[in-house]
């Protein structure tokens, strides 16, 4: 089975959800080891390695790879970070930095030829993010609000006539408690996966009808196959960016309305 | 479950929206290793460094502040020293024309009195030589009127005494109509 073209008899068949599935690497190799797996790892590695060459030794004046890098950790910091966290921005930064570059990595791996697969659209690495960042979230809640002022603060924003408390606190437990960190992973993993399901409809739409069954009626619908998947591409890639600045955007803004109640 | 779970379940495929557990293992090692050579070694540097740079820049700044700083006192000090020259060269050339002035005033004073004193001079030699020439007259016209009476009286007056004192007399008959002899 191959992931781009499924065909069942003569028929064209549009890529589903099982373009996702990827079997193990080689025969008997243990379950785990797929492709995303794989491919999971080197985005980690080469963000590593990135990260390395750009600030491992990093000069006054800057060279090469660290003007890149700066570029990248000033786009972080002013555009992300200052604006939710102010003066304790610079204290975020480190995870905010690894958030950004593993998830944008992962993400351009959709439109990278050969690799063609967002990691993200794999629930499971959102998920793995989405609960650090809640976890995270709690800790400093109610670490610097207490316990008590944490919930207080969530549930009971002041200033309200006493009757609207009934209707808004459980909203707000639930937006906070329950709501936010599930459409924090799952805004990041749908995107990638709709992204990467619409490049394979085209991108098939254009092999089936110009490689595999070539005919003058079908032949116009190869070509417009072929164009939107080159223009969904370049939307991918912005839309890939995109999904990995509001996440890290969320997780700042989520980290920011721990350590300073923000109603 | 919809349609599409029943169709995934039919083709054995795992459903989206289940996590597998070896991709939350292996999502979450990769976010530890990216956290901690990206944000706990790396970032911290580049921070630094980042830091380091504004301090440098900062630290130009106020030395190109402080220079601007020494030029304008310089300049201030140049200013001040040629406004005091142009001052000490106007009182100079004030003091000048006032010397000059007053040389001017004292070579025309000094002249003034040489003048006078010529004048004076030429004065007083104009009634010496008056004086002499009177004292000149005075014989003469005595000698002439003797000479003269003498003629027209004739030998009567060949006493000397007698004739000292007509001519002496005539001579205070003179004397005493100042103006005529003028």
């Amino acid at each position: 089975m191959t992931p781009l073209v499924l065909v069942a008899g003569d028929e064209f068949q549009a890529p589903g959800p099982s373009i996702f599935n990827f079997p193990p690497l080689y025969e008997g190799a243990p379950a785990w080891l797929t492709k995303p797996v794989i491919f999971a790892v080197v985005g980690a590695l080469l963000v590593c390695a990135f990260a390395w060459s750009a600030f491992a030794k990093p000069q006054l004046v800057p060279r090469g790879m660290q003007n890149i890098g700066e570029k990248g950790y000033e786009f972080v910091r002013d555009q992300v970070a200052r604006p939710f966290l102010g003066k304790d921005a610079e204290r975020w930064m480190p995870l905010l930095m690894s958030l950004f570059f593993l998830i944008l990595l992962w993400n351009l791996f959709g439109v990278v030829p050969l690799i063609q697969i967002p990691i993200a659209s794999h629930i499971a690495f959102p998920i793995v993010f989405a609960v650090v960042i809640y976890a995270l979230r709690i800790y400093l809640g109610i670490k610097h609000q207490g316990p008590i002022g944490y919930f207080k603060n969530m549930m009971f924003p002041p200033g309200l006539p006493k009757p609207i408390y009934l209707l808004l606190s459980p909203i707000e437990f639930l937006s906070n408690m329950i709501i936010a960190p599930f459409t924090h992973a799952v805004r990041l993993f749908a995107n990638m996966f709709a992204g990467h399901m619409l490049l394979a409809f085209f991108s098939s739409v254009g092999f089936w009808f110009l490689f595999e069954r070539l005919t003058p009626l079908g032949s116009g619908l190869g070509v417009l196959g072929a164009v939107m998947t080159i223009a969904m591409t370049g939307f991918e890639m912005f839309i890939e960016f995109l999904q990995a600045f509001l996440f890290t955007l969320l997780a700042a803004m989520y980290i920011g309305g721990a350590l300073h109640a923000d109603h | 479950m919809t349609e599409a779970a029943a169709l995934l379940a039919a083709e054995g495929a795992e459903n989206p929206l289940f996590p597998q557990a070896y991709e939350l293992v292996v999502g979450s090692f990769a976010f530890l290793v990216v956290f901690l050579v990206v944000g706990k070694i790396l970032t911290p540097r580049i921070q630094k460094t980042l830091a380091e740079r504004t301090e440098a820049i900062e630290g130009g700044i106020k030395k190109a502040e402080d220079a601007q700083a020494e030029a304008q006192r310089t300049l201030e000090q140049y200013r001040a020293q040629l406004a005091e020259a142009r001052q000490e060269a106007a009182r100079l050339r004030e003091e000048a024309r006032e010397q000059g002035a007053q040389i001017k005033a004292e070579l025309r004073e000094e002249a003034q009195a040489e003048a006078r004193r010529l004048v004076e001079a030429a004065h007083a030699q104009i009634e010496a030589d008056r004086q002499q020439a009177f004292a000149q007259l005075q014989g003469e016209i005595g000698r002439l009127s003797t000479e003269l009476a003498s003629r027209i009286v004739g030998e009567s007056l060949e006493d000397e005494a007698r004739q000292r004192r007509i001519v002496d007399r005539f001579l205070e008959e003179l004397e005493g109509r100042p103006e005529a002899v003028r």
